[in-house]
């Protein structure tokens, strides 16, 4: 298992209050004054030339979330956000619309090249090659459906309110694929935009959804036509620079009847002592025999080691099975932000259609994570599978909070749920809220939960054949999110190890 | 090899204590038998030995070639070559037995100073050692010891001290919950280690596992003491008299 080495040696190099991203770009920048009003909404929406249509969806939006309360019931505890302090729009001056990577000015390119995120296209990302990327006791014919043999992603970029550049744009293009941000698909391709925005997650789903909805400012679209299996890995790039800045992304991504596509998001932000808002909204919709993979490596800041600052991630993420014998996983490795507040969730519409949620909560200092999903049963011999591994080190809270649920008319809906959590230390906490109800009698759902301590039986083990302490802690940990790390793309599983191990730095007292 | 002098212990927690000024010595080449009641000490003493945190040693020293390993931690006593063949071995989800015996070997390497194993050096190494087991390896692409049965916990036991090749083996209790071919093969591995630089502890109930590992010593050990030493008679007496008469005599 190299990558226990590898987290080991990163460990050691990285201070709990080094976020290795936490450094800042000075790049001149184009913001809309602090505050939210409807003069900000027109503001954003005419920066971003959209059309009047738009501009109208989004105020109505904002309308209804003036009536609107913030909701409590998360498990999570955080002073009062004051929604007038906030700015909604920055951007990265002269960089109105999408352009060529030569027109992308030098010093952004810089940022990314610092985070290790390639947008030329002849590179390849970071550790990614995939002949260096073995997962141990994946065997090949396991791991093939999640390859592409290419090696290549084509990436979105997003830098703070706005997408500064998407590559292999136009040999996505030769597939049929649509991949650009969002602000350039309400402009290219209205039709579809106007077919399926909001049509997951409706502008009054909730409080930070209808937000997110009057004030969304970029984010990435994906559409793969019919038939089509997107040739490569998509991936978009989050980042906020700006200071006392909100980032509210929304992505869309569509899968015609029988389409494939496999989408990462990655996310980091400087360090910084105060919290910023990260609300975003993520629809997917899958028509008959579409499958969409959709994965997040999460790696906001999370606040320093007394658990200043840090980023608030409140986010609304829905897929939905809208064609038969269609497919949508989500898989998660959450290993940053102060506060995570997020349920990527499906709903099973279309007959035989199937949803997996497969999560790595890792909690360390002061965090605060309250994620899970929903899997919403409404078509017939619909299926749904979650497992969800939560670990919590530090003085951490750690909820799995989820929803199952079969509709009336969902005869045999089937579901299996795993929550395992694993403690480290006696300072931290993990909890398990599950919902499940059946309206009708031939649903079956299964449950399992178990809440472990890394017991010192098994560190004394591992340890005594020579393994020391720190290693010995990641190596057990390792084990622990196999089976989620195992659902990832095969050019993340590494990385997302690492990220693990040094997210839990610190942990071993 | 292993001086163990007027050695007081006790549970960290609540401070019973569990040891009571024990003493004995194994040297390099020898097989030392430690037999005792139920709750005499035994298994106590084989996680002081490997260093176990939640014991506390009061009073005396453990030598191992001559220098106190009291302040070493159980990685650091394991890449000094004392091995500790478990009684109850832990279960690691996640982990393929494999990935296990290479990080783990190489850790001990890297102690020592000297690099990785390559892959195939590795792979051979354990098919040799699993096939000497009756060992499937396909078996070791299964997590460590998850699902294992009784006796595939112990062959496994056996198959990690075969690769890290240690100076001081510890075996506590290895024969419980093995069948007689069972016994037989891990006694015949245990055998195979036998060596004149290596020293071996066998801790057990029974004469049973003494008539496949031959000891040249056997120790009874008694409320934290070594109560009476002598050779494998030794414990063929205990065998057919029990401990009473032992226990009588150090009274």
């Amino acid at each position: 298992m190299p990558a226990v080495q590898e987290t080991i040696d990163r460990v050691r190099k990285i201070d709990v209050d080094q976020y290795k991203y936490g450094f800042e770009t000075t790049i001149e920048t184009d913001k809309a004054p602090k505050g939210l009003s409807e003069d900000i909404i027109r503001f954003i929406s005419e920066k971003k030339n959209e059309p009047d249509w738009m501009l109208e969806w989004r105020l109505e939006a904002y309308r209804r979330w003036l009536t609107l309360e913030e909701p409590t019931w998360a498990r999570v505890d955080y002073p009062k956000i004051d929604f007038q302090d906030i700015h909604y729009y920055a951007a990265p001056k002269n960089q109105s619309g999408p352009k060529s990577l030569d027109e992308v000015d030098p010093e952004l390119l810089k940022v990314y090249e610092k985070l290790g995120i390639p947008l030329k296209e002849q590179e390849i990302l970071a550790g990614v090659q995939k002949e260096k990327a073995p997962v141990d006791g994946l065997s090949d014919e396991d791991a093939s459906d999640n390859v592409y043999k290419s090696g290549r992603v084509a990436v979105d970029a997003v830098f703070d309110s706005v997408s500064v550049v998407t590559t292999f744009k136009e040999e996505l293009a030769k597939a049929g694929v649509i991949f650009c941000s969002i602000s350039e698909a309400i402009r290219e391709h209205p039709e579809l935009v106007k077919k399926y925005l909001g049509s997951v997650v409706p502008t009054s789903d909730n409080f930070y959804a209808t937000l997110n909805s009057a004030v969304f400012t970029d984010g990435s679209f994906v559409f793969v036509p019919k038939g089509v299996r997107c040739p490569m890995e998509l991936s978009t790039y989050f980042r906020i620079n700006e200071k006392n800045t909100g980032q509210f992304e929304r992505t869309l991504i569509i899968a015609e009847e029988g389409a494939y596509v496999s989408y990462l998001e990655g996310c980091t932000a400087p360090q910084r002592d105060e919290n910023q808002l990260h609300a975003a909204v993520v629809e997917l919709v899958a028509l008959d025999d579409a499958e969409i993979k959709y994965s997040t490596v999460q790696n906001w800041y999370p606040g320093d080691a007394q658990g200043k600052g840090g980023i608030y991630n409140f986010v609304t993420k829905r897929g939905d099975c809208r064609g038969h014998r269609s497919k949508i996983s989500w898989t998660q490795v959450e290993t940053g932000s102060a506060i995570t507040w997020k349920y990527p969730s499906c709903i099973l519409r279309g007959d035989e259609s199937q949803g997996n949620f497969y999560s790595i909560a890792v909690s360390n200092g002061y965090q605060q994570v309250d994620s899970g999903t929903k899997m919403i049963h409404l078509g017939k011999n619909t299926k749904s599978r979650i497992i969800s591994k939560g670990i919590a080190a530090g003085f951490s809270q750690n909820t799995y909070r989820g929803q199952v649920s079969a509709h009336r008319k969902a005869t045999n809906a089937r579901n299996f749920t795993n929550c395992d959590s694993l403690l480290i230390g006696d300072q931290c906490g993990a909890h398990t809220v599950p919902y499940m109800e059946a309206k009708n009698a031939t649903a079956k759902f299964e449950h399992e939960a178990t809440t472990s301590k890394i017991s010192e039986d098994q560190k004394f083990y591992v340890m005594q054949r020579g393994i020391p302490e720190e290693e010995a802690i990641a190596l057990i940990v390792n084990g622990f999110v196999k089976d989620v790390i195992q659902e990832l793309p095969m050019e993340f599983a590494v990385e997302a190890q690492k990220l693990i191990g040094i997210s839990l730095e610190g942990s071993v007292g | 090899m292993l001086e163990i002098k007027n050695l007081h212990a006790r549970i960290a927690e609540d401070g019973t204590e569990i040891i009571r000024g024990l003493n004995l010595t194994v040297n390099k080449g020898e097989v030392a038998a430690i037999m005792g009641p139920n709750g005499s000490g035994k298994s106590t003493l084989s996680y002081i030995l490997a260093g176990r945190e939640d014991y506390e040693v009061t009073e005396g020293d453990i030598l191992y070639n001559g220098e106190s390993i009291l302040e070493m931690d159980p990685a650091e006593r394991a890449a000094a070559g004392i091995f500790l063949a478990f009684q109850y071995p832990m279960e690691i989800p996640g982990v393929a037995t494999m990935e296990f015996l290479k990080v783990a070997m190489n850790a001990q390497r890297k102690a020592r100073g000297e690099e990785p194993l390559k892959v195939p050096e590795f792979l051979k190494l354990v098919k040799e050692a699993a096939a000497s087991l009756n060992m499937d390896i396909a078996m070791l692409k299964r997590p460590l010891n998850v699902g294992f049965s009784g006796g595939e916990k112990k062959r496994a036991e056996i198959l990690q001290m075969k690769l890290l090749e240690p100076k001081l083996c510890v075996l506590d209790e290895t024969d419980s919950g093995l069948d007689i071919d069972a016994l037989k093969i891990v006694s015949d591995g245990v055998n195979a280690l036998r060596s004149p630089d290596r020293a071996i502890v066998v801790i057990t109930h029974y004469q049973r596992l003494l008539q496949h590992i031959v000891p040249d010593s056997v120790h009874v050990l008694y409320k934290g003491q070594v109560i009476k030493s002598g050779d494998k008679s030794l414990a063929l007496d205990l065998e057919a008299n029990g401990y009473a008469g032992v226990i009588g005599e150090a009274a």
